[in-house]
């Protein structure tokens, strides 16, 4: 029988023996209640007995003992008062199972919600979807799919596995796996997520990752791994439990040798305030302490894109003393783009400098490139073509003498620069400037940054909110890598690093303090498992599950702010939750015991077991109030 | 009289406690038997894990087939927190967990709320 409907039976069977604690007889009298009793002892709670005798068996004992052995206690006394004309508590141990059992109830109610994220997440997938075969639409079960095959998608459909857009464009809700809420559009080209729903127009994918391999099976075992695991702070807990079930008895027992033998108290009261300190005692809010928290905790993490690894994790980002974010690609968009063109002429600078750079492989040429798309200017053809090392580059546009480049390949050619005023300004704001010139004349300056992300300074105004100090990794040089620091507002900046590099570096920034790496999960990987705590930021469908203690799955900066108050909120949490279970049993047991009795104050066993059974859901809930926290 | 009964009643009862609840001898071994696609542990679930300690060849897959008899809430799931393992036992059937026992090493796993234990020796 489920405990709901155990707890409903015993409701009905123990009611009669409640309504008698009012001085109303019942019929049948004493016999009846004892039958009443007995049902509730032995049909009830047998799941009780049972679990207590095979622990017992096994030299073990857990909460099932503590009800086996009040119940009983108070039961078995009370058969005996009925032969020997005695007062009876028969419905004491009825009530006791009856409330315990609603405390099972609601526990199993609670704890089930605290540990729905996995499955929410499991029931996101995909059944089949419309495969192109042959030529041909054909509705294909997800797990026949193979890496290479055409997806079509049509609006209001899930998108079936992780692919790559190769035909038709729309706009797709992603927000059940990476937690983006703007929908997000997508072109050829463009990465799509499994289990995402397409919104507005039909489009085709190739498949590039199924099964075990999709985002969503890694967050999903990303998620299961760190609900399986422990917490360091879980240890005091994990100690006590060992001996707290043994300790409450013998507890129990002195108890009702000090109100005997001591106190001169009879054997009846004496055995009440032990049958109370037994019943009153839970370990389970101990052990429901820390991982329902984390289940929770991890679940609403999983829910906005934020995937915390283990309860470890936790403990790690409560004390972090420096934030340290690697530039590219992290605080900056990691695409330079053109910010500045000075000089008369501006279409000629851009078209000149466009066409020199076509054939060039630099990372600045993407963004030259770029501005002349957009201002659709064309290319002309070049001939002479030369790259200068460190310099930049010349050769004839369009048959005309051209070149751009640093300073010094200006004065290489002794072409006079007109611009110094502007040129140093934009160098000193941590661009990049070159100089276009055309017939030994310069045509103007072209200044390219990669920009840092727009909300940027305001996470990092929010993460000094916290008390975090922010500081920059790059491999830029020191007076471009201050200058962007600077718009940011961070004072700490280690430039010039080279990639292979960074890892030492934060492994020394940790001896002024505990540091947390944000970087990206795969070039940064070194750099994130030296920190204290490392967070790597997302991008597409891979997820770095080795690297960093938090992935977070989309790219948004404002996440790393998200993670470390969830983060420091779900510890709080646990840490509330313990508190709170030691206080209780600290508490409680003397109160049970009696230690009040003399200002008045006594505890009924029923109302001691009410208490115990409330004291667990009480951390379930507390651990569930999480999931409405603001973060 | 009576008193003194109950005097020395209480002792022997909490020395019976102690020594029946924290004198248990540190249980054997068992090792994991050989199948033809890796090893095998079968784990009888009742008022804890028997066997509670188990050894496993490292590098081998390994099944841990539990039967959960015992109807008590504490059992309702099993965590192996070194394998990142945390799932619900089924009460009256052989339930399978499988395990990469990749790394050699001692590792707990226990009940959800951690009261009963047992141990994972990989060699």
């Amino acid at each position: 029988m489920s405990t709901r409907n155990l707890f409903f039976l015993s409701t009905i069977l123990s009611l009669p023996l409640a309504v008698s604690m009012f001085g109303i007889e019942l019929p049948g009298g004493a016999y009846t209640m004892a039958i009443l009793a007995t049902a509730v002892q032995f049909g009830c709670g047998w799941r009780f007995l049972m679990g207590a005798w095979h622990a017992f068996l096994n030299r073990a004992a857990n909460m099932d003992t503590l009800v086996a052995v009040g119940t009983l206690t108070a039961y078995l006394y009370s058969v005996y008062a009925l032969g020997s004309g005695k007062a009876m508590y028969f419905e004491i141990s009825a009530l006791l199972i009856t409330f315990i059992l609603l405390g099972s109830w609601l526990e199993d109610l609670t704890k089930g919600r605290a540990s729905k994220a996995i499955e929410k997440l499991l029931g996101l997938q995909a059944k089949d979807a419309t495969v192109i075969r042959n030529g041909h639409a054909v509705q294909v079960p997800v797990e026949q799919i193979t890496v290479g095959e055409i997806i079509m998608v049509k609006p209001g459909e899930k998108v079936a596995l992780d692919g790559e857009v190769v035909e038709g464009s729309s706009s797709v809700n992603e927000s059940m796996v990476t937690g983006e809420s703007l929908p997000v559009e997508k072109q050829p080209g463009d990465t799509v997520i499994g289990a995402t729903i397409n919104q507005t127009g039909t489009f085709k994918f190739r498949t590039t990752k199924v099964g075990q391999d999709t985002l969503l099976a890694q967050i999903v075992e990303l998620v299961s791994r760190a609900q399986a695991s422990r917490a360091p702070i879980q240890k005091f807990a994990d100690t006590v439990s060992g001996f707290f079930v043994p300790v409450v008895l013998i507890l129990a027992i002195l108890t009702f040798d000090i109100w005997y033998l001591l106190l001169g108290a009879s054997v009846t009261t004496a055995l009440l305030y032990a049958v109370a300190v037994v019943v009153i005692a839970c370990p389970c809010a101990l052990g429901l302490a820390t991982p329902t928290a984390l289940m929770v905790g991890t679940g609403r993490g999983a829910k906005m894109g934020i995937l915390i690894k283990s309860g470890e994790v936790l403990e790690s980002a409560r004390d972090i003393k420096y934030i340290m974010f690697d530039k590219t690609g992290t605080l900056t968009n990691g695409k330079p783009v053109v910010t500045d063109i000075v000089g008369d002429d501006h279409g000629k600078i851009i078209q000149t400098a466009a066409s020199l750079e076509a054939a060039s492989e630099h990372p600045l040429a993407t963004a030259i490139l770029e501005q002349a798309k957009t201002e659709k200017l064309p290319v002309q053809p070049v001939t002479q073509f030369e790259a200068v090392s460190g310099r930049g580059i010349t050769g004839k546009v369009d048959g005309r003498p051209s070149l751009i480049g640093n300073r010094t390949l200006i004065e290489d050619h002794q072409i006079e620069i007109p611009y110094s005023a502007e040129m140093s300004k934009l160098e000193a704001e941590g661009k990049t400037v070159m100089i276009v010139a055309e017939a030994r004349q310069v045509l103007g300056l072209i200044a390219v940054q990669d920009q840092p992300k727009a909300n940027a300074p305001a996470v990092i105004a929010e993460l000094k909110a916290m008390g975090l100090e922010p500081a920059m990794i790059t491999g830029d040089n020191e007076r471009s890598a201050r200058a962007v620091a600077k718009q940011l507002g961070i004072k700490k900046v280690v430039a010039e690093v080279m990639p292979g590099e960074k890892a030492g570096e934060v492994t020394a920034f940790r001896t002024r303090g505990k540091v947390a790496f944000v970087g990206d999960g795969v070039n940064d990987a070194p750099a994130l498992a030296g920190a204290d705590l490392g967070i790597a930021m997302g991008s597409g469908t891979d997820i770095a599950i080795e690297a960093g203690g938090i992935v977070l799955v989309k790219n948004d900066l404002a996440d790393v702010v998200h993670a470390l108050k969830l983060s420091r909120k779900t510890f709080g949490r646990i840490k509330l939750n313990l508190f709170w279970a030691v206080i209780y049993n600290l508490a409680g047991i003397p109160l049970a015991a009696g230690a009040l009795s003399s200002f008045g104050f006594t505890l009924n066993p029923a109302i001691a077991g009410l208490a115990m059974a409330l004291s667990s859901v009480s951390v379930v809930t507390s651990s569930l109030l999480l999931s409405r926290s603001k973060i | 009289m009576n008193q003194l009964i109950v005097g020395l009643g209480s002792l022997g009862l909490i020395g019976l406690i102690v020594w029946w609840f924290f004198g248990k001898p540190k249980s054997t071994i068992t090792n994991a038997e050989t199948t033809a696609t890796g090893q095998m542990v079968r784990i009888t679930v009742s008022g804890g894990y028997m066997p509670n300690r188990i050894q496993l060849k490292r590098g081998v897959p390994a099944k841990l087939i539990f039967t959960r008899q015992d109807t008590s809430s504490c059992f309702d799931e099993v965590v192996l927190p070194d394998f990142g393992i945390k799932t619900k036992l089924p009460v009256g059937q052989a339930f399978e967990v499988t395990v990469d026992p990749a790394k050699p090493g001692n590792f707990k796993y226990s009940c959800g709320m951690n009261m009963f234990h047992g141990e994972i020796i990989v060699k």
